[in-house]
């Protein structure tokens, strides 16, 4: 640790006060009392739907495809994810068999 | 069984997943903490007012190219400005929620938001207290998790390569929720297409904030197309 404890609380402070203000920032633009506007209504109803989606790619960003194992593990454990959950609709199963099977893939296989 | 404690009850099982991915991803945090010689102090310290995972990793990379406050602030912007989105998508949701609202905004992370989805309370459970409780439970996984990687340290060597994997396997379940419960499944699509193509051309540390850009693009430009789908 480099840093002094003073520079240390500026430091983690800052970045909690920026991703708290970014956190707060959509509803302090549109608070409960005043109408929230028809566009920012629709972006509330459809952006669930797109950010899942980001963040499944968000998750696998550091994989790559172009070099071994070509990503192949995750493509598997989130095949059988898929499959299983469309199947029983477990989620905790769901999840439990997809992780564990991604640790083996990757510690026993790839 | 009062309010709180049905409310409590509800949540807890919404949340086993996240627990799992948090205290192992928080044990990590605090593993690396530690490497660097910050005591208990600062990892709390972090988990508790930063609470965003991603972000206090990139944190302790920032910590060792010295002390930048306005980099720190402006790579936060940038690794949080996907939050946004959750905002804007929590605005109806969290209305009437009262005193638990502020605490719901901050503890709005990106595995808090995507359990908050889906979920709904079932009835004669109190809509707030349970929203509350599903984030507050997954805080506290995060806190605790922190802390245990401090006490391990490098001590102890687990063979858990590939448990994170957990938290990915919560958003895959979730997204195939989602688009069986989706009345268009355009903005899904939209959603995957556009990171893909983002993360390819961006590179993994740059695509959020351009995606983010896109997506709001297409949703815009197919609003009448997606409204019309939607409200059939």
């Amino acid at each position: 640790m480099n840093l002094t404890t003073g520079e240390n609380f500026l430091f983690f402070g800052i970045i909690s006060i920026t991703t708290i203000l970014i956190r707060f920032l959509p509803f302090l633009l549109f608070p409960e009392n005043k109408k929230t506007p028809k566009y920012i209504e629709y972006l509330g109803r459809v952006l669930p739907f797109t950010i899942i989606g980001m963040l499944v790619v968000y998750c696998l960003k550091d994989v790559s495809v172009i070099s071994y194992p070509f990503g192949l593990p995750e493509a598997l454990a989130i095949l059988v994810i898929i499959i299983l959950h469309v199947w029983k609709s477990n989620t905790l199963l769901s999840i439990g068999v997809g992780t564990v099977l991604y640790m083996i893939l990757l510690q026993f296989v790839f | 069984m009062n309010k709180r404690t049905s409310a409590l009850k509800a949540a807890f099982p919404l949340t086993i997943p996240v627990m799992t991915g948090y205290l192992v991803l928080g044990a990590a945090f605090g593993i690396l903490m530690n490497s660097k010689g910050y005591s208990y102090f600062w990892t709390i310290f972090a988990s508790l007012f930063i609470y965003a995972g991603s972000m206090q990793f990139v944190a302790v990379s920032l910590l060792t190219m010295g002390f930048h406050p306005f980099y720190a602030c402006m790579m936060t912007l940038m690794v949080n400005a996907r939050h946004l989105f959750y905002g804007v998508s929590m605005l109806s949701k969290f209305k009437g929620t009262g005193s638990y609202k502020p605490y719901l905004i901050f503890g709005l992370t990106d595995e808090t938001f995507s359990v908050l989805c889906v979920a709904e309370p079932a009835e004669g459970v109190d809509k707030g207290k349970f929203m509350f409780f599903i984030t507050l439970l997954n805080q506290i996984y995060w806190i605790v998790g922190s802390v245990l990687g401090c006490l391990l340290g490098s001590l102890i060597d687990f063979n858990t390569r590939g448990i994170d994997f957990v938290l990915t396997a919560l958003f895959v379940v979730i997204f195939v929720n989602q688009w069986k419960a989706a009345k268009s499944h355009t903005p899904v699509l939209i959603g995957v297409g556009t990171s893909i193509v983002c993360r390819i051309l961006f590179g993994a540390g740059k695509f959020i904030v351009p995606s983010m850009a896109v997506i709001l693009l297409f949703v815009s430009f197919l609003q009448k197309k997606i409204d019309r789908e939607v409200a059939k």
